[in-house]
């Protein structure tokens, strides 16, 4: 048994379902589980991390932290370690966990396992296995130093836990020293899409060149607002301006893990498959039938995209309202 | 303007990945190796910011073996003004190569800026910026969509779902750039020239004061991802596709 510690994570009121999935793997191996929380008005998400596997959440509340900034947050979360010693340190590798978690670790004087898709618990240690060369490989990591034991888990690795309500976590609150602090996040300014986010979405709908151009998405969208998923673009998509940045998957863009992705005239060039081969289901769809892309695919259908996509809404839907 | 940049040399894009015998790391015979493209943008950033402060100076580092002298070299042409090469094993791990580089840093006289690539596209593990920053003792940001430079220095961080932090903080800070950061250029034949003159220190472990015991992590096992069984093709006009590719998306893979 491990005495484990969790990074929760929350945005706008609400718990990452990434943070269930660290709770649950930890609670589920029988190990001592605990939550840290920190935040401005936050302490009432402990009930629910109760509810999702933590026995204890350590809780820090200030203005100082309302907003993350890895200054605050390494500061407080080191302090509250270094009194608590846990045997290992779980966050989840999300745009605030990858860049926290390294200065954390640094001063815990022991190394970090990042991006991790494969976790398990063995005794008080950890066993973790993550891609390397953007999924191309993947690596065991071995921990040199003595020490917690530190990973951070990529979304949708390990799945999310059935929620007890039976489950009541005790909360202890935490200080923090607020003093001195060089930087600050002044505002968080919201995206445009109501979309979740290609890296933490359980399904990804990708359009690659054949899209032949930004309006012709519009049909992806559509398909993904069914299905509550992301929607993502290939490099040759993003590159040909169909698509801002934020939506590539691949080696120079977002690794994505989903329950099913579903790519839509991308060839599959080896850069893209490196970002999305991790992927529980995948579905081509490609009016290629030698693209690249089927080989990685779980389902294909060799078609024109602009005929097959608007029909699997209309059966997606049909499968919705039923 | 004392300006820095922090670059890492990785296989191309494009390389198909083998193991070496015993799967402990990957089998570099034949690799291409690149300048990872993340670090492009903070190159970029780092000229421009320089270009706006006449009499400023870009140095770039590189940890890592011989061969990241090239890369090195490649940031030379694009107009940085020297380079330093902290000489540490293929093998070394984030926590080594940030204190390498930090230690490399630390005998400058002034770090105003630091300039690095959000990850690096070999082990993408996104520790590196972060750690160097720490090692050197200020404030960092990561994953930067473009930044104002004025008495304190005022950041886009790009986080989940299109959202983004801004982010400040005084300078010295160390700044990680996202692709999108701006457009890199492209080295011209006379800067590739002159690179070939332009000074390159090189720098051992001991000089940085780093030894093996900063390697805090290790790889080991190295798996290539199993094969994948040939998929299901799914025939018909595009209505039955839609049709038979939902059943079997629901009953089969049980995914929606």
């Amino acid at each position: 048994m491990a005495k484990v510690f969790v990074i929760a994570e929350h945005r706008d009121g609400r718990l990452k379902k990434a943070t269930f999935e660290l709770l649950g793997a930890s609670a589920a191996a029988g190990n001592e589980t605990h939550a840290i929380l920190l935040g401005e008005g936050v302490a009432g998400l402990a009930t629910e991390l109760g509810h999702n596997g933590a026995q204890t959440v350590h809780v820090v509340e200030n203005a100082a932290l309302k907003f993350y900034t890895s200054e605050a947050y390494s500061k407080v979360i080191v302090e509250i370690l270094k009194k608590h010693t846990p045997d290992v340190v779980l966050a989840s590798h999300t745009p605030t966990g990858r860049d926290l978690m390294p200065c954390v670790a640094a001063r815990m004087n022991v190394g970090l396992a990042s991006d991790c898709t494969q976790l398990a618990f063995e005794g008080a240690k950890i066993k973790v296995r993550r891609p390397v060369y953007s999924g191309k490989a993947t690596a065991e990591v071995e921990f040199l130093a003595s020490g917690p034991q530190m990973a951070t888990v990529r979304p949708n690795a390990l799945g999310v836990p059935k929620a007890d309500s039976a489950r009541i976590a005790s909360v202890v609150a935490e200080t923090g020293n607020f003093a001195g602090l060089l930087t600050q996040v002044t505002d968080v300014v919201k995206g445009s899409s109501a979309r979740p986010d290609v890296t933490e979405a359980s399904i990804v709908v990708s359009g690659g060149r054949s899209m032949k151009s930004a309006e012709n998405f519009k049909i992806l969208e559509e398909l993904a607002d069914i299905l509550g998923a992301a929607v993502g673009a290939s490099r040759a998509a993003v590159d040909s301006g169909y698509r801002p940045h934020r939506d590539q998957v691949g080696q120079t863009g977002k690794v994505v893990s989903p329950l099913l992705y579903i790519a839509c005239g991308i060839s599959g060039a080896i850069q893209h498959l490196a970002g999305m081969r991790t992927s529980k289901t995948i579905v081509a769809i490609n009016q290629d039938p030698d693209a690249p892309i089927f080989q990685v695919a779980d389902y294909g259908v060799v078609a024109d995209l602009f005929a097959v996509v608007p029909a699997l809404k209309d059966e997606f839907k049909k499968l919705k309202d039923h | 303007m004392n300006i820095y940049v922090c670059i890492k040399q990785v296989p191309d894009t494009e390389t198909k990945i083998k193991l070496n015998a015993d799967s402990s790391w990957i089998d570099t015979a034949g690799v291409k190796w690149i300048m990872s493209p993340f670090d492009e943008f903070a190159v970029e950033e780092a000229l421009r910011l320089k270009e706006k402060n006449p009499g400023s100076t870009v140095t770039v580092l590189s940890a890592g073996p011989a061969r990241v002298i090239d890369s090195i070299r490649t940031a030379l042409a694009m107009g940085c003004d020297s380079g330093v090469h902290v000489e540490i094993a293929e093998t070394a791990d984030n926590n080594l190569a940030a204190k390498a580089l930090a230690g490399a840093l630390k005998k400058e006289a002034h770090v105003d800026i630091v300039f690095s690539g959000k990850e690096a596209i070999d082990d993408g593990a996104a520790q590196t910026s972060q750690l160097i920053a720490e090692y050197v003792g200020i404030p960092y940001v990561t994953v930067a969509l473009n930044a104002e430079y004025g008495s304190t220095v005022k950041v886009k961080r790009e986080i989940e779902g299109g959202a983004f932090e801004l982010f400040e903080a005084p300078m010295p800070l160390l700044i990680a750039a996202q692709k999108g950061m701006n457009e890199p250029r492209y080295a011209k034949l006379p800067e590739i020239m002159k690179a070939k003159k332009k000074e390159v220190k090189l720098l051992k472990m001991a000089d940085v004061g780093v030894s093996e015991t900063d390697q805090k992590i290790r790889y080991r096992n190295l798996q290539l991802p199993p094969p994948k069984q040939a998929g299901k093709k799914i025939a018909g006009d595009p209505a039955t596709q839609a049709k038979e590719l939902v059943r079997l998306l629901h009953e089969e893979a049980k995914v929606v």
